[in-house]
């Protein structure tokens, strides 16, 4: 299954689920993470984590950890 | 009695622009009872009708992870203590951003109160070619919907007619299907049943809207709130509840969030057009330097540089000119007041005491000018971005780094620096920890030991000494100690759910003047009224143990000496410097026999492994409410005149020429590191203390600061002591 995280910097992925549990599955989701959603990799911090992404209209920072929690279609 | 407003919204929705718009200069900031969160109010005045303005924190959802986040909830359900229930709400919205925005919108349509939704930043969102319809948004929602543009006040009549109407006579809340499916409305109220059957031990009623963020949000504060009171027969009970709520595989917060944003699509249907994709907005390209791999690294370091080398280089004049302005107050005081324990009280406890504290009010007003400034543009986000990993390794995240950073100029900003970071953990880690960094007040301790007792080489032909490697080591120390401690904390005290790091990078934007200078107003006059009050307390309590009981038999054998002075010696320059002499070394005999000499005596035991003696172990005692006391009691135990033009210099030949009983030289050089060491781990500072006390509402913090730095302290400085000792027989040897 393939993961946000596995994605490089300017690649594109549509979120098909997400796991996790709890805060921090409830703050991705309020945050627009839902399925059906298209997300851009726009780069990794200068250490290669975290990860900066855009999704609806806005830019967000997560973890590698976090974003690996985003599954995405094939 | 005025009606209270609430403004909501996301964070960087420019609701603070929107909260100067409509409160001007009428504005009153404190804290929340019990929790971090800065409460921050004001009056709003339109056409005769009188509100009160309250701006809530910024907040993605009403779904609550920490006693900080259930604030927003708990004043828009009127469950707070002490806060008068919500009349209406001013909702603030981010044009160009409004899929994400709504979706707060569609919770707080369910409160039923009154609501007028400002468009914020519709310029913005013109430029870059997004088209609003904010007529068919308002019939849609039921509410009136104001574009504006807050930083230059576009929009902001149209805004407060609105509210006007708001506040009018009818107050008519809005009617609102709730979004969730009937499973959720039904154990909804089942959860309202078992909590009215167990009403007594609660002490109240539990709105519909908090009933259901207790079903949906899984592990949040509102399920750990009431089960502490409630016990684990309700805990099982929720559980039960949650799982016949379900509908399918998904969470109850999947089937909400799903919802919701289905919800915000069909809002936002033909009434909201987005620009066609591929065009790179100017923030992302700024970014693209800013947060480059290597540009963005080094930019970021330049920058934090200067930022440190200005506060030092800026903050310099303003601060001699405050300590001027003390001594010239004290010499003067010196002259009117007659000598005795009054005017040691004014001189030396009182102006002493509050000029010590206000010297670094420059330092914290520039340090708050440039945060404020970073963080109105943006640039904050992007720090936390370049600095997320090397924190991670310790626990913590890349908002920790600022407030870290600052502490190596002055710790009191840069624990204030702390309330961007959202967990309250990592928060009172970082709090707990940046005292360790190096401040300016160590600085002086450094430079007199370094220059005193290490000799100087050039290293690298002559672009740095071995003074300066030093210097460095001593910044290092408290990194590198940092560190452990952290991690520590983060395994211990701080234990729990590793908090996502989730960080919204705004867009850049022009720093605004009245923001930022309300921002450094603000902090500079918190630092004076509340640190000032205790470190003037501190500073009148060493000055009475330094001063007292102040035996008669000490002045008269000085009487006597001077009376011998002046019949032996001609009238003249070496009769002043006779007297001059018997005074400084009087000054130095009341100390001794001062409860604090006495003290100091006392304590020698304690300090002797660490190669010192009773005059370093009461000069470092004394300088407990304020590290950089420490020179000035050296001088004064070493007797020398505590007036004397030029301290600096016959300090440091005083303290080399010092001798212990047995005649054999006081200090060396593994004495001089183990005082370093010591100051720079110690939490000698009553100030830092205080700041911590009221960020953290509890005087267990400060107390721990202190109990872990100093234990620390001392055990690395016997280290050192005994280390260098040893290393310097291996040598010599």
């Amino acid at each position: 299954m393939r993961t946000l995280d596995m994605l490089k910097a300017k690649e594109t992925g549509v979120v098909a689920a997400l796991r996790g549990e709890g805060e921090i599955q409830q703050r991705l989701l309020e945050l627009g993470v839902c399925d059906g959603i298209e997300i851009s990799v726009l780069r990794f911090a200068p250490l290669g984590d975290p990860m900066e992404i855009r999704l609806r209209d806005f830019r967000l920072t997560l973890r590698k950890a976090e974003a690996a929690l985003v599954e995405l279609q094939a | 009695m005025p009606a209270t407003i609430a403004l909501v919204g996301n964070p960087n929705v420019g609701k603070t622009a929107v909260f100067n718009a409509l409160t001007g200069l009428a504005q009153k900031t404190g804290n929340y009872p019990g929790v971090t969160v800065a409460r921050k109010c004001g009056r709003l005045q339109i056409n005769g009708h009188a509100a009160e303005l309250l701006d809530l924190p910024g907040t993605y959802s009403l779904a609550a992870h920490s006693p900080d986040e259930v604030i927003v909830t708990d004043v828009l359900l009127g469950q707070l203590a002490g806060e008068q229930a919500i009349d209406g709400l001013i909702v603030v919205l981010d044009a160009a951003n409004l899929e994400r925005n709504l979706y707060l919108v569609s919770q707080l349509l369910e409160l039923h109160k009154p609501i007028v939704i400002a468009l914020n930043m519709i310029d913005i969102a013109h430029r870059r070619g997004y088209s609003i319809d904010a007529d068919i948004l308002s019939d849609r929602l039921g509410v009136p919907v104001i574009p504006i543009c807050a930083r230059d006040r576009t929009g902001i009549p149209a805004l407060k007619q609105s509210i006007e109407q708001l506040l009018g006579a009818a107050r008519t809340p809005v009617p609102f299907q709730a979004l969730c499916p009937p499973s959720h409305l039904q154990a909804v109220e089942k959860l309202l049943d078992e909590l009215k059957r167990q009403g007594t031990a609660l002490g109240r009623t539990v709105p519909k809207q908090e009933a259901y963020r207790l079903l949906v949000d899984a592990g949040g504060y509102v399920e750990s709130r009431l089960a502490r009171t409630l016990g684990e027969e309700f805990t099982r009970k929720l559980k039960e509840v949650r799982q016949g709520a379900r509908t399918n595989g998904a969470s109850l917060a999947s089937e909400e969030a799903t919802l919701r944003y289905d919800w915000v699509r069909d809002i936002m249907a033909d009434a909201v057009r987005r620009p066609q994709h591929g065009r790179v907005s100017r923030s992302e390209r700024i970014d693209n330097l800013l947060t480059h791999r290597i540009w963005g690294t080094v930019i970021f370091a330049v920058l934090m540089l200067l930022v440190f080398q200005s506060i030092f280089t800026w903050a310099g004049p303003f601060m001699d000119a405050i300590d001027g302005l003390f001594s010239s107050l004290g010499a003067a005081a010196s002259q009117v007041i007659p000598e005795g324990p009054l005017q040691s009280l004014i001189v030396d406890g009182a102006i002493a005491g509050v000029g010590g504290v206000l010297v670094f009010l420059p330092q914290i007003l520039f340090l708050s000018l440039f945060i404020a400034v970073l963080e109105d543009c943006g640039y904050m986000a992007r720090a936390a971005f370049l600095m997320d990993k090397l924190l991670s390794w310790c626990g913590l995240s890349g908002q920790s780094f600022i407030p870290m950073f600052t502490s190596f100029a002055c710790a009191i900003p840069g624990v204030m620096a702390t309330r961007v970071i959202r967990n309250w953990r990592d928060r009172f880690t970082t709090i707990l920890v940046a005292p360790l960094m190096s401040c300016s007040a160590r600085l002086p301790v450094y430079i007199i030991m370094i220059e005193a007792f290490f000799p100087e080489h050039d290293i690298l032909g002559g672009f740095i000494t071995t003074h300066g490697v030093i210097l460095f080591a001593m910044y290092l120390l408290g990194i590198v100690v940092a560190i452990p401690v952290a991690y520590v904390l983060k395994k211990t005290l701080f234990r729990g759910n590793k908090p996502p790091f989730l960080l919204e990078m705004p867009s850049y934007k022009l720093p605004q003047a009245i923001t930022v200078l309300r921002k450094v107003f603000g902090e500079g006059k918190e630092f004076i009224v509340r640190a000032g009050t205790l470190i003037f307390a501190v500073a009148i309590i060493v000055w009475a143990l330094a001063y007292f009981p102040r035996s008669e038999a000490i002045g008269d054998q000085f009487d006597a000496e001077r009376a011998a002075v002046a019949s032996t010696v001609p009238e003249g320059e070496l009769r002043d410097e006779a007297l001059s002499a018997l005074e400084s070394a009087e000054a130095g005999a009341y100390l001794r026999d001062s409860y604090l000499g006495r003290a100091g005596h006392l304590i020698e035991p304690v300090f002797k492994p660490l190669g010192w003696d009773w005059r370093i172990a009461t000069a470092t005692i004394a300088s407990f409410p304020a590290r950089e006391i420490i020179i000035a009691n050296l001088a004064t135990l070493f007797n020398l005149g505590a007036n004397d033009e030029d301290v600096d210099n016959s300090l440091k030949a005083t303290l080399r020429t010092a001798t212990r009983e047995d005649g054999s030289p006081l200090f060396s050089v593994p004495v001089a590191l183990s005082v370093m060491v010591f100051f720079a781990l110690c939490c000698q500072c009553a100030a830092t203390l205080a700041i911590i006390k009221r960020e953290t509402g509890k005087w267990r913090w400060p107390l721990l600061t202190f109990t872990y730095m100093t234990g620390l302290a001392y055990v690395a400085a016997f280290v050192t002591y005994h280390g260098a000792h040893w290393l310097g027989a291996m040598m010599g040897a």
